[in-house]
């Protein structure tokens, strides 16, 4: 247990070769304004990491500063490191581009391109000049998405003929095309119905052998489900009118939902709070 | 919350007066109607009107002539090509200005002042007189600031070989090829009369472009950057497809706004009695509102009433064409989300 800046934390640690990304003591802060401060995170290779917490606590913040996302919003700005293959992806020297090819993201709302199923799936391949086969690309990226059967016959269709369900799994093979080393998930299953939810969940089980993965979740439910560690953040408690999010406990998820290390944990997992 | 301030309310507190309200629906229904019947009741009375007086003055010779002495044998092919070919040029010039600048407001202008500042000023332009733009373009385009005058200090600076005479100014070509001829200043070539209309409908362009770009959800753009895509490469490949139908909605209906213009090309100099045909960009022309009101302020009856009638029936279809190739092309590139 470690005591930073008043705050009652607690997170295992890893051997570094475990991890994939390390972010460092990070601030972050929209406008000026202090959103989420000091956290530290390893983020173990080829496991799916949940970011679980109440509203405004943060989560999202911190899934879209892995990979740079947020950069596109204005009055964002980020201080600490985050540690990618032993390069902080925030240096000058790293290019937000090249970061997001290799850390994917897939969003909350399903946001396919209004072109052909097969144009979505290439997209990326062909932005990054994929030199191979590009058939075969797709239909690889569409199998690993466990979307192929249900689209063999119908890639020249819009992506919107699809059900929204089939729209969040079209969005991973897109994200997945670009061959990343991780998969950021904002809350990939909000939107969908309790089945789509289902698949989506069987699918990041399936893709955590090739990829690692970060989901951000609402549902407790699904964090215990899907991940092998969650992250629970919370509002500072000693600061609560200012909205700042804090790390309160990282562990395994089995851990951190049968035998949490903190009562505040404790409280949100049990429902008392949040 | 207090329990006292918590009252049982009675249903007869309510007076629901339904057939009321009912009837006031109805008259505020009546009174829409109406206004949108004054809007169609005014066309077809000008329609009507026009076609009258006009309908049997459309005729080939209104096509194949010049304007002439003789009413029976009066046509205004000249103004017919001069239109035509002055509107491709407006929309030559506009469009890539046009969209280029709403592409910068939109997405990549920092939010400060002088972006408000810009803002605020485009959204002017627009209400600005169409005969202001006419006396800037005569200036900047049609004289050029006398700079390429006889004895001018830039012509005596930079010993320009000016050409006398009432076209004169300086004659090249461009890179040396040959049909890539410059005459400097513009003058009262339709290159001159596309740029002026190219200023006037600019505004619209922008703002019509603009309102098509930040209509492409930004979940779309966020996909894109997501996939490791270059800003101008989020833009060119998904902004703008989506952008294109409503770009090109707003590009031609400015367009059907130039090509009734009258006032700007007056005063930039247009003639009103052009015998030829234009055979390159730089000739001097006329164009159909010109010469709708040329006949219009002739004494005889043919040319006031019957021959202005006429060419006002043929504006109108050429502006209904626009219109309706407006509605085609956005039918064909909209996208089914």
């Amino acid at each position: 247990m470690n005591l930073t800046s008043n705050i009652q934390s607690y997170s295992i640690n890893f051997h570094d070769d475990a991890t994939i990304i390390n972010a460092n003591q990070l601030n972050i802060y929209y406008s000026g304004k202090l959103t989420v401060e000091n956290f530290n995170l390893q983020v173990p290779k080829n496991k799916i990491t949940a970011l679980i917490g109440p509203s405004g606590c943060g989560k999202s913040s911190v899934i879209r500063s892995f990979n740079r996302m947020n950069d596109i919003i204005p009055g964002f700005s980020l201080e600490g490191k985050i540690i990618y293959k032993g390069k902080n992806i925030y240096s000058s020297r790293e290019d937000p581009v090249r970061i997001r090819r290799q850390i994917g993201m897939v969003f909350q709302k399903p946001n396919p391109f209004p072109k052909s199923i097969y144009e979505n799936v290439a997209f990326g391949a062909r932005v990054n000049k994929y030199q191979g086969n590009l058939d075969e690309l797709v239909e690889s990226s569409l199998i690993q998405a466990a979307l192929w059967d249900e689209v063999k016959d119908k890639l020249k269709e819009s992506a919107y003929a699809l059900s929204g369900g089939q729209q969040q799994r079209l969005c991973i093979a897109r994200a997945i095309a670009v061959s990343p080393d991780i998969l950021l998930m904002d809350e990939p299953a909000s939107a969908l119905d309790p089945v789509a939810t289902l698949k989506i969940e069987e699918l990041m089980w399936e893709l955590k052998d090739k990829y690692t993965i970060v989901v951000v979740t609402h549902n407790m439910q699904q964090a215990s489900r899907v991940s092998d560690y969650t992250a629970f953040m919370s509002l500072d408690r000693e600061k609560i009118e200012d909205r700042i999010g804090v790390l309160v406990e990282f562990d395994e998820t089995t851990k951190l939902f049968t035998n949490p290390k903190l009562k505040e944990t404790e409280d949100y997992i049990t429902g008392r709070f949040g | 919350m207090e329990a006292e301030k918590i009252i049982s309310i009675d249903t007869k507190h309510y007076k629901e007066n339904i057939s009321r309200r009912n009837l006031a629906e109805k008259i505020f229904n009546v009174i829409l109607l109406i206004s949108v019947l004054f809007g169609l009741l005014m066309l077809t009375v000008l329609i009507i009107d026009i076609a009258v007086g006009g309908i049997a003055w459309v005729r080939p010779e209104l096509f194949e002539n010049y304007h002439s002495r003789k009413p029976e044998n009066a046509g205004m092919k000249s103004a017919i090509a001069g239109s035509i070919i002055v509107i491709l040029l407006t929309g030559l010039f506009s469009f890539p200005v046009g969209v280029g600048a709403a592409i910068y407001l939109e997405e990549y202008a920092p939010k400060n002042r002088l972006t408000d500042f810009i803002n605020l000023n485009i959204n002017n332009l627009a209400g600005v007189p169409s005969i202001v733009y006419g006396m800037l373009g005569l200036v900047v385009f049609g004289r050029m600031f006398g700079l390429f005058s006889k004895d001018s200090w830039f012509v005596n600076l930079f010993n320009i070989p000016i050409e006398s005479g009432a076209t004169g100014g300086w004659k090249f070509f461009l890179f040396d090829i040959p049909w890539l001829e410059i005459h400097l200043p513009f003058g009262r070539s339709m290159v001159a009369g596309a740029l002026t209309m190219s200023l006037l409908i600019l505004p619209i362009v922008i703002i019509a472009s603009r309102e098509a770009i930040r209509a492409v959800p930004p979940s779309i753009r966020e996909g894109g950057y997501a996939l490791g895509t270059t800003k101008w490469h989020v833009i060119g490949t998904l902004v703008l497809p989506i952008a294109f139908p409503g770009i090109l909605t707003g590009m031609i209906l400015s367009l059907s706004r130039a090509i009734g213009e009258t006032a700007p090309l007056i005063i930039m100099g247009a003639f009103t009695y052009v015998p030829f045909l234009p055979k390159t960009v730089w000739d001097q022309f006329t164009v159909i509102p010109i010469q709708i009101y040329n006949w219009i302020t002739l004494p005889q009856p043919e040319y006031r009433v019957h021959l202005a009638a006429a060419g006002i029936l043929v504006l109108l279809v050429i502006l209904f064409l626009m219109n309706g190739i407006a509605i085609y092309l956005r039918k064909k590139f909209e996208i089914k989300w």
